[in-house]
Order: C-alpha cells, then structure tokens, then sequence
C-alpha cells in the first residue's frame, strides 16, 4: 500500500521531470546522464548524498565544455528505497529517456534487481558501493570495493597491528554479509583460526536492541584471547550497535570493532567519544590530505553551500566512475554503450587519495586499502594504507565454488571464465 | 607480542613512577636520553612512537605525563623540519615537550603535524600512565585502576601493586589491589605453587568474566595442584554465571519492555482510550526526539553551563511540542472522522508521510547526533549482572510516566472528564462537559507522552526521520496484546514482549526469536481477539 502511493508520488516527480527534460532537449542537443538513487524511503539517508555529488559532478564537466562538445543532462529518478521499483524506474531511463549510463543503486538486492533490464536494454550502469563480489557483468562497471579490496585488508590489520586471535562477524541478515562473512570465515581457517574462535551473528535489518548482543560480544571476548568484531552491519542499525557499545563499557582498546558500512555521513548521527579507537575500513577518508581531495572537498561544500557535508567513499567512487566514462566516451568519439564498454578498460583515473586507479578488464577498478580510526570530530585517521593499488577481484579466491573463476570482458568477453575447465559459463552464469 | 609490548611498557611506566618519586631529587635538566626518545615521535611510525613513550618514561621527564595526556588527546605535535616536539594544551598554546617552556614564536607559525596515535598506542599510553593511579589521592581511582590490573594481569605491574598495597588504607582499595595482586601471582610460572594456589581460590571469589578468564589463561606446564584449584574456580564461577546470565536476560527484557512501553503508552490513549488508530503515533515519537536534538543544541550554545540537565529540559518541551502538534492534528484532521475507522486510518497515516517528509526537508536525510549527558554513561556491575545507568534510567522514566499517567486518569478533573467522555458521550456532553475540548486535549496528551518517550528514544536509537516507523508496529502489538482501553494490559503487555524476546534470543537468535514472538502473538489473539485484560462489561464506543 505504502509502495503504490511512493511510486504515485514518484511517478509523478518523473512525468514533472520528464516535460522538463523534454523543454531542455529541443534546445540543444544533450548527452543524458541516468541518476538511480533512492531519494525517499530507508536507504534515502545514504543515497540522496550520492545523487547531490552526482550533480555536482556534472554541473562541473558542463562548466568545462561538456563531453564530445556536448553538454550532459542529469536525469534523476527516486526508486524509492523499493527493489522492484529500481528495475521500473532504471527500464523508464534507458527507453524512454534515452540515457547513456547510469549510475545508481546502493543495496546489492536493488543491484540485482536492475541487472536484466541493463543486459535486455544493453546499457552501462556505474555501481559505486563495496559489495560481496561473486559477480561480473558486462554491462555493470563495479568502482565500489571488492572483498579483497576491503574486508581481507581490515582483517589482515588487525592480525598485524592488534595481534587478534578471535572473531566476532557480525552482519544484518542478507546478502553482502553473508557472502562477506563466508569468504572471511574461510580466510581466518585458512590462516589457523580454530572454528571455536569464530562467532558469526546476524540482526535483522533496522535491529535497534543490541543489549544481549553486545553483552555477548563482551562474553566472547573474555577467553583470555585478543578479541576483535568485524561489522557488516548496514544502515541505521549501526547507530543504536555503537551506542550500546559505549553503554556497556567495551572500548577500542579491549574488543576494536572494524566496520565496511560505518563512514563519516553515519557517523555525522553518532556522538563518537566513546567510539574513539574503533576502526572502518574503506578506500577513501574524507581526512585524507592531498590536494586532489581537498579540491573535492571545496567543491562539495561550495555545490551544497553547507561547509559542514561531509564526503565518504562511495562518493569517490562516482568521482572515479564519472571521470572514466567521460575519458571513454572521449576515447571512443561516441557515448553509445557497446563502443563505451569496449573502451572503459584500461582507462586510468587519478584518485583522491593519491594514487592512479585503472578500470579492470574484469569491470572492477583497482583501489588502495585504507584502514582508519575514528576520531573525536566525527573523522578517520588513517592508521594504515596499502603501499600499491589493489585490483578488485570478482571471484573470491576463498570461496570453493568461485576460486577458479575469472572475469575477463576484454580477452574472454566473458564474466565467468572457469580456468579448471577452460570453458566460460560457470557459478552466476 | 602484545603483551610482551605491554609488559615492557608498564615497566617502563613503574621506573617513571620510582622517578617522580624522587623528583625534587632529580635536577630538571635533562640530558640528551630525552632527545633521543622524542626523536621517535617525529618519524610518523606506530613502532617508533611506541618506543619513544617507553623512552620518555625511562628518562622520567618532568614533563612525562603532559606528553602522554597530550598524545592521547592528539594534541602532541611535532615540526617536520627541525623535529621538535611540541605540546598543545586545549587553548591551543604550544610548550615545548622537553622542558615545558613556552615554545618560540618561529616554530608556532610551521606546519606542525600531529603524533598520531593509533589503539596499540593508546594502550601503551594507558599502561604508562595507569602506574600513576595506583597512588592517586581518590580511593575509586585506585580501585579502578587495581581493577584495570586485574583484567590485564601484567606481571610487570606486580611492583607497583605490592607497593602500593604496603600503604593502602582504604578497605574496598586494599581488596581490589590484593584480587589484583592474585591474579598476577595465578599466571606466574615461577610464583611458589602454594601462594598460587591461594591465589586462584583468591580470584575465584570475584567470580566474574575477568576472573574466569584468569583462571583460564593458564601458562603451560602449571603443577596440577594449581590446575585443580583454578578448575574448581571455573566450575564454581560458570555456576554462578548460568544463574546470573538467566537474571541478566531478564534484565535486558524488561529494559526492552520498557523501551516497549514508552513507545506504546501514548498510543494506548489515542487508540486504546479514544479508540482512534493513529498511524501517526511514530511520528510524535520522533518530534519528541527532534526536540531533544533542538533542545540540547540551544542550550549548548546559550547556556552551557547547565548541559547536562539538557535532557531534563529536554522532556517538558517535547510534551509541549509533540502535544500541540496532536491537538493540531486533532482539530484539523481527527475530529471529522470520529466513528470511521478506515478513514482514520488513511488520513493519519498520510498525517505521518507529511511529517516524515517536513523534518526530512528542514533538518536533512542524515541522523542528527543527541549525546549522553555523563551521568546517564558507564554502568554498574552487581554480582555479575551489569546495569547500564542508560537502561536503568530508561525503566525507571516508563515506570514514572506510566504511574503519572495512571493517576491523571483516575485522580484529576481531567482525567474523570475522559473517562466520562469515552464511556458515553452523549451522557457526558448532557451533564455539560465541552467532549470537543476533552477530545482535543486527550488526543494532546496521548501525543505528548509520545513525545516524551522520544526523548527517551533519542539515547538508544537514531534520531532521524525514521525513527517513528520502526516503532510504530511495536507499539500497535503493545496495545492490541495488553487489551485495548487498558493502561495496565499496556505495562503488563510490554513487559511480557520484552522479557520474551530477550529469553529466545540467546538461544533463537535475534532473527528467528522475532520470528516466534510473532507467531505466539498471532496464535494468543487468535484465542483471545481482546488480548491479556479484555475491559468486561458494557464498552460504548466514542
């Protein structure tokens, strides 16, 4: 019922939307750009922002002259928070708006839901969010990080630099966690962590009681082991987990918690004081010192006139994802997907923290690894970065069924190759 | 290796204890020991930085404990180029950090960097200057701090308990430090095998997770007498812990009965007294919440002074704002469609979308930050079961509002006029009541303690524009399960939900113990449609 009337309401903002773009369009000739971010609805909280730095970022590509000599139009859509709905809405932007690419979707399950419309419609979708892996498509260009690229690396840290011994996996019940927590509980065997040394759980999403969780945690951790929490924990969840975890006194310096889906935009809701020390893993922090990123950083708050948004890492990622497109669509004098596709791997893009990232033949981009505490303002202080890029890997080398696997759309036009037996087509096929 | 790190940083904290005992003794003038150690702060590396805290504590600087206060604030800086060290108090004024002078005016004006401190750091930093405490005037800090050795059971810091034990006066204090002292001796390979003995009957007594862990972690190649007396701890302890994690589940549930309650209390008014279904309840939560937020951030900027009475403040103001927004939604909304249920139901939770979208649009998608005054942090542990102040607080505020509520209803002229108004109208209205007026200013009450519960909301859970939603189901399964148009059935009714849903989680899980809940629910109403306190007798509908 709740979903009729948001999708009336959205639908209408889209017809509104659509009279506006059709006024524009007769004027001159415009490259469309598809936003498909939740702008209502659970996931608005994150989502809005990625839709605002989208504009942002096409507001300054127009300023320096547009794309082939064009000037690109933003279509925005609102899938409402509501995964059938991003497959109507991303099918509406691609026929009857006629978009180029798109960028969009957050959740993995509104990821899935629009995959066959891209494949049908052969259109290109930007996904900027770190995700579970186990997934290469062709017409799905993946900047957010892949395990490998985030989870792997935090674990990896805490072995190092804590000297932890024994796990708590922590996740919301669905997809992105539990592949996560697969692939690490088979990393942590692989590294002679006994089964009795991991403890997995999972909450529903929204869960706001953590009290027998944390006291838990608390129990677990008192084996006489260095214990530490790895946290999928996604969404507004993660507010009502922290508190607690400050209630029951379990500080970074005894049990540290390292989160994937805890940045600055999550923090701004949080009083961090007793969550100083607790660490997130990402590819990009806002604290990062280069100049690349403080320009970014200007640009944001002059775009939203509010010195006081913050930046996170999925907005780097779309920074990355859009300045690739752009130099594809310069490189192939054409924005049609098929010739954008076919020219999207191997094009570079500097980052903001520093480095030069570079679009995979397996349509993951490669990152470095960042792994940062929070303070008491509300930001990271990066603790640890990876000295070189890390390319993403789409098939997990710790799961049994996706260790043979390989992508390759430039070689092997093929998202699946299996190397055992030489054929493409394998798990995800 | 971490506690090898750890005990050699404790060891290192105990000399600079020894050193500042004899202070005066010891000229100010340090020579170039201190240099070296600060250089390793300069050099931007965890490693380094590590071992220049276990220098300066070796050379006793005066100025030690300034450099670790600094270093765990962040506000130890250092010049890149000349590789100065600098402290920077609050005000942001710099002295040097080798002799405490005021640092020049060139070096105030370079890029200075910060000494980053990561939470191996900070556990080293705790480590030097948890020596420190052992002597502090205050008994509960030298409790605390014995307590902190106990957890950590650092052989290096035996020294510094055994001294300060020699001269402790305080009983609690004395306790404390011996349980600590035992622990230590417990782990000791080369202690004698009776003391450890002794020791481990000792740390058995304090029988909580702690000292389960002590008793557990011990070295290899224990002789067996001491191996049987830590088993027999184990045993005794894990006895007693089955018993006090049964009581601390029910703690956890009528915490969450609580939260239960003070969600549902306002809703068994507008719905349960009135009979009106409120989509928009949550809502009024949620502007309770934002009041808090607007509250704590005025007087923050205005008058700090009283900041942590901000949630004090906080809950007459959102009674009044939450309250006038009902009244409102009362007189433009409600009172057309008394008598229609269906309709009721669709314009409130329109009400609730408009709402939702209004706080959206004027404070933003993202959460907004309420903090916890001090007094409302930390908890309090009693035979092992821990209390949170935040939750305890929470049981006692719904208990409050709950009772405060009861007697408006059965004791003042206002709630007798309720009463009357929602038993028969038409005979209330006869006997001269204005039912308009109570209509308007139940449904304000109703909202109002919704709101107040917001503010009580805004310490556990997000404040954004949200928060209302999550609620709202709970707090209709409150109502309908307690026996609607009974205020009792409400309390009882919540904490029968929440002490249910924290006994089958350890053992459901969160996933699956909601899952049973709501099957029991649906079966109990299925068998008794009017829930736990069906009101008897005649009922005439509003």
């Amino acid at each position: 019922m709740r979903n009729v009337i948001r999708g009336a309401l959205a639908a209408g903002a889209l017809a509104a939307a659509a009279f506006a773009g059709a006024a524009s369009a007769q004027a001159q000739e415009t490259i469309k750009v598809g936003i498909l971010h939740s702008l209502s609805g659970t996931m608005a909280i994150s989502e809005t922002t990625l839709k605002d730095a989208m504009l942002m970022l096409i507001d300054e590509q127009n300023k320096k002259g547009g794309v082939l000599g064009k000037k690109l139009e933003p279509v925005v859509v609102d899938p409402a928070s509501n995964w059938p709905l991003f497959a109507e809405k991303a099918r509406e932007l691609i026929s009857n708006q006629k978009v180029s690419v798109v960028f969009g979707c957050w959740t993995s399950v509104s990821r899935k839901s629009v995959l066959p419309v891209f494949k049908e419609l052969n259109s290109v979708l930007f996904y900027p969010v770190q995700y579970e892996g186990e997934e290469s498509e062709r017409n799905v260009f993946y900047t957010g990080a892949a395990p490998n690229q985030q989870a792997i690396p935090a674990v990896d840290y805490l072995m190092k630099e804590e000297g932890v011994q024994r796990w708590v996996l922590a996740g919301t019940d669905y997809v992105y966690p539990r592949t996560t927590n697969k692939i690490l509980e088979a990393y942590l065997k692989d590294k002679g962590v006994a089964a009795e040394d991991i403890m997995i759980n999972y909450t529903p999403f929204g869960h706001s009681d953590w009290q027998t969780i944390v006291s838990d945690i608390k129990k677990f951790g008192s084996a006489g082991k260095k214990t530490a929490v790895v946290s999928t924990i996604n969404g507004d969840a993660n507010v009502p987990f922290y508190k607690e975890l400050g209630n029951q006194g379990v500080k970074a310096t005894d049990i540290p918690v390292v989160a994937f889906s805890v940045g600055e935009e999550e923090l701004a809701g949080i009083d961090t004081k007793p969550l100083v020390g607790h660490l997130a893993a990402w590819n990009y922090f806002e604290s990062v010192d280069t100049p690349e990123n403080k320009a970014f950083i200007d640009a944001w708050h002059a775009f939203t006139k509010n010195p006081k948004r913050v930046t996170n890492d999925p907005m780097e990622a779309h920074y990355i994802g859009f300045n690739m497109w752009v130099k594809a669509v310069e490189k192939a004098k054409s924005a049609d997907p098929d010739k954008v596709i076919d020219a999207l791997p191997g094009v570079e893009q500097a980052n903001l923290t520093g480095g030069v990232s570079k679009m995979l033949p397996n349509h993951h981009i490669t990152k470095p690894v960042l792994i940062g505490e929070i303070k008491e303002d509300g930001q990271f202080d990066v603790v640890e970065k990876t000295p070189d890029l890390v390319p993403g890997d789409a098939w997990s080398d710790f799961l049994p069924g996706s260790k043979d696997l390989e992508a390759d759309w430039v070689g092997k036009k093929c998202g699946n190759f299996n190397t055992k037996t030489g054929k493409c087509g394998g798990q995800g096929s | 290796m971490a506690s090898i790190r750890n005990r050699a940083s404790t060891l290192a904290a105990l000399l600079v204890l020894l050193g500042l005992t004899f202070w005066g003794a010891i000229s100010p003038a340090v020579a170039d020991p201190l240099d070296d150690a600060l250089a390793g702060f300069t050099t931007d590396k965890y490693d380094d930085t590590e071992k220049a805290i276990q220098g300066v504590v070796a050379t006793a600087a005066p100025t030690g404990k300034a450099i670790f206060e600094a270093l765990a604030a962040g506000r130890l800086v250092f010049d890149p180029e000349s590789k100065s060290v600098l402290i920077k108090d609050a005000a942001g004024k710099l002295t040097l950090a080798k002799t405490g002078e005021a640092a020049p005016a060139d070096l105030a004006s370079r890029p200075l960097k910060t000494v980053r401190a990561n939470n191996r750091i900070r556990r080293a930093v705790e480590a030097a200057s948890g020596a420190f405490e052992l002597q502090d005037p205050n008994p509960r800090k030298r409790i605390d701090a014995a307590r902190a050795v106990f957890k950590s059971r650092d052989p290096a810091a035996l020294k510094a308990i055994e001294t300060a034990l020699a001269t402790e006066k305080d009983a609690a204090a004395k306790e404390a430090l011996q349980q600590a002292r035992a622990a230590i001796i417990l782990g000791k390979a080369d202690a004698p095998e009776a003391d450890r003995v002794a020791a481990a009957d000792l740390v058995a007594d304090v029988g909580d997770q702690d000292a389960l862990a002590a008793l557990r972690s011990l070295p290899p190649g224990s002789p067996q007498t001491v191996k049987d007396a830590a088993d027999a701890g184990i045993a005794s302890i894990e006895r007693w812990l089955s018993v006090a994690n049964a009581f601390q589940d029910v703690t956890f549930g009528v915490a969450l009965g609580s939260v239960l309650l003070l969600a549902a209390i306002g809703l068994a008014i507008t719905f349960g007294v009135m009979g009106v279904i409120n989509m928009a309840h949550g809502e009024m939560v949620m502007i309770g919440a934002y009041t808090t937020f607007l509250t704590q951030r005025l007087i923050h900027s205005y008058l700090p002074a009283i900041d942590g009475a901000s949630l004090i403040i906080a809950i007459p103001a959102a009674f009044v704002v939450a309250g006038a927004v009902g009244v409102l939604i009362e007189r433009t909304v409600i009172r057309f469609l008394y008598g229609r249920p269906l309709e009721t139901l669709l314009a409130t939770w329109g009400v609730s979308l408009i709402l939702q979208q209004a706080v959206r649009t004027m404070f933003g998608p993202t959460n907004q930050a309420v903090s916890t005054p001090e007094w409302l942090q930390g908890s309090v542990s009693l035979m092992g079961v821990s209390l949170n102040w935040n939750r305890v607080a929470i049981v006692l505020f719904a208990l409050g509002v709950f009772f405060a509520l009861l007697l408006l209803l059965k004791r003042t002229s206002l709630g007798l006029k309720v009463r009357a108004v929602t038993q028969n109208r038409r005979m209330a209205a006869s006997m001269g009541i204005r039912t308009p007026w109570v209509d308007a200013m139940t449904f304000g009450l109703g909202s109002g303690v919704a709101g107040i519960a917001g503010v009580a909301l805004s310490q556990i859970d997000n404040v954004s524009p949200n928060l209302g939603q999550s609620y709202i189901i709970d707090s209709f399964l409150v109502v309908v399960f307690g026996g609607v148009g009974n205020l009792w059935g409400t309390l009882v009714g919540a904490m029968t939900i929440g002490v249910a849903n924290k006994l089958l989680e350890p053992w459901a899980g969160a996933v699956l113990g909601k899952i049973i809940l709501l099957v029991a629910i649906i079966l109990f109403i299925q068998k008794k449609p009017r829930g736990l306190f069906a009101l008897k007798g005649r009922f005439v509908d509003a």
